[in-house]
């Protein structure tokens, strides 16, 4: 009498396409490591030079650039503030526009569209765009986060509003309310917790790629970050990398603890 | 009061969730609607509001042909039709004051909704309506905040402030317990007969419902096999209902929905396709 075993059934049923997907992926992975050819005498070399690199951004120097940190700051914090409130006010309609369940199917092609689009380019890239277009500065930057923030803050909302617990949107509509009462009333409440999180978290983001975009040209502390390391004044660089992490950990600590107030 | 003529709904899944079915309910009347589960129970209440759209036949309610309507006459015709359903369908973060407002929608225009700046007469209800259903104390609360009794109750409330002319009511005690069920039965009964309201009220308990309704229509496979007084539910009328089952020890409670099935799951996805 044999003991009765039992096994949980594989996810892909067949043997031989399981294990030639296994040892494909492992053939495939061995190859791409070999394939690499880390160079160990170059890192050797490397290592002291990083050395005399980092060294060299000690002591972070506030004082003798301070006049130019400071303008830098306030000009990303403009970018940042403006270009995020520009940036939600376009985004809801479009996040609305591409949640199928609330939107008819062209409106909802095009407000994907318009998102696929926003989403496939990195900052940097629109950043560059923008500059040749509008020159250096802070307009670019702030249209740039603009654009950024369409795409990431509609599509995270459409998610949720495809989401929603559909039971109080129906009531709502079964009273005889209008389209825009039912959403004020049956779907606004359901994503509104998510949509204040996602744009402190936009908000967030936002602060930091204007650092990045600054160094392509599109002003900010970036820039001031760029002109410091182009002058080989790494003390002062130390410095603006400083107040940057300082500036997102108080963001971030701050869009942690409204969140979990609006509940 | 509401007629419905040769209603019929077939899926696009292909199910015949109702087919042909003839019924008139007068004014101030509260009957049941009783069958299995995927009868077609909530395809028919729905289809009266529209909130699922009928494939063929007509729905009258009163003078007005509801099945011919579209946009601004469609929600208006809605406003005189209360809607109650089994989980309770609040908004939940919304307070419980803003939930039973929501019921005056149809009567009040956008922004004043937007603002909550609704009409005085429309407060004076609503406080009225919560006193009435028990939840003076309750107003300001956050509808997540009470208990499945107290939510229905909001529900009810809400439904009333449409002042409609018949409540819609979709398994109205599936999510409660037989004390609470029994209260918002008696409820509900009592509120139909003071305003001369009538109700459709999917049920699947079919003692209760014998206790609260003075007419039970069965409803099996989207057809209507029975039409009577509750007293008429024998154990042969309940076989042709439900099938074959032991219906003399009929003490017991009968199993509250939830069972997965096609008509649930077509009905679902129209739900939220109607709503564009």
């Amino acid at each position: 009498m044999s003991a009765t075993t039992w096994r949980r059934p594989p996810l892909i049923a067949s043997p031989p396409l399981r294990w030639a997907l296994i040892i494909g992926a492992l053939v495939y992975l061995a190859l791409a490591f070999d394939s690499l050819q880390v160079n160990w005498g170059r890192v050797a070399e490397g290592v002291p030079r990083a050395a005399r690199f980092i060294a060299a951004f000690f002591p972070p120097d506030f004082t003798s650039r301070w006049g130019d940190i400071l303008d830098g700051l306030l000009e990303s914090l403009t970018m940042t503030v403006t270009s995020t409130a520009v940036g939600i006010a376009i985004s809801v309609p479009i996040g609305i526009g591409a949640a199928r369940n609330v939107a008819p199917m062209w409106i909802y092609l095009i407000c994907r569209a318009t998102i696929a689009i926003s989403r496939s380019f990195q900052e940097v890239i629109i950043a560059i765009l923008f500059v040749a277009l509008f020159g250096f500065g802070p307009f670019a930057g702030f249209l740039t986060l603009c654009f950024a923030t369409i795409g990431f803050l509609s599509k995270l909302l459409a998610e949720d509003l495809e989401d929603i617990d559909p039971g109080p949107a129906e009531a709502v509509r079964a009273t005889g309310a209008s389209w825009l009462q039912w959403l004020n009333f049956g779907i606004q409440p359901q994503v509104m917790p998510r949509l204040i999180g996602l744009s402190l978290y936009r908000l967030d983001i936002n602060f930091r790629e204007s650092a990045v975009i600054g160094i392509v040209g599109a002003g900010g502390i970036g820039a001031t970050l760029n002109t410091a390391i182009d002058r080989y004044e790494f003390d002062s660089a130390a410095a603006i990398l400083l107040i940057i992490i300082a500036i997102v950990m108080v963001a971030e600590y701050t869009s942690s603890w409204i969140r979990t107030k609006v509940q | 009061m509401l007629r419905l003529e040769g209603l019929t709904k077939r899926y696009r899944t292909g199910d015949l969730a109702l087919d042909g079915v003839d019924l008139e309910v007068p004014a101030g009347q509260v009957m049941a609607l009783i069958g299995p589960s995927g009868a077609g129970k909530s395809t028919l209440i729905r289809c009266v509001n529209r909130l699922v759209e009928p494939s063929a036949g007509r729905v009258l309610l009163g003078d007005t042909d509801v099945t011919a309507l579209s946009g601004r006459e469609l929600r208006r015709a809605r406003r005189r039709m209360g809607m109650i359903f089994q989980e309770y369908a609040l908004v939940e973060r919304l307070t419980v004051m803003e939930n039973v407002l929501s019921g005056q929608l149809g009567h009040v225009g956008f922004w004043r909704s937007y603002f909550r700046r609704f009409p005085a007469s429309a407060v004076d209800m609503a406080y009225a309506t919560l006193g009435r259903v028990g939840l003076a104390d309750h107003v300001d609360k956050r509808a997540d905040a009470l208990s499945g009794g107290q939510r229905q109750r909001v529900g009810i409330a809400r439904a009333l402030l449409q002042r409609p002319d018949i409540l819609l009511v979709d398994e109205p005690t599936a999510s409660l317990d037989p004390k609470t069920s029994r209260q918002i039965m008696r409820l509900l009964g009592e509120l139909c007969a003071e305003r001369n309201l009538a109700a459709v009220i999917n049920i699947h308990d079919v003692q209760l419902a014998q206790l609260f309704v003075q007419r039970v229509v069965g409803l099996r496979a989207g057809r209507m096999v029975f039409d009577g007084p509750p007293g008429d539910l024998t154990p042969e009328v309940l076989t042709t209902i439900y099938g074959e089952e032991d219906w003399t020890a009929a003490a017991r409670r009968r199993g509250a929905g939830g069972e997965a099935d096609d008509e649930a799951a077509a009905l679902d996805e129209e739900r939220m396709a109607g709503m564009v």
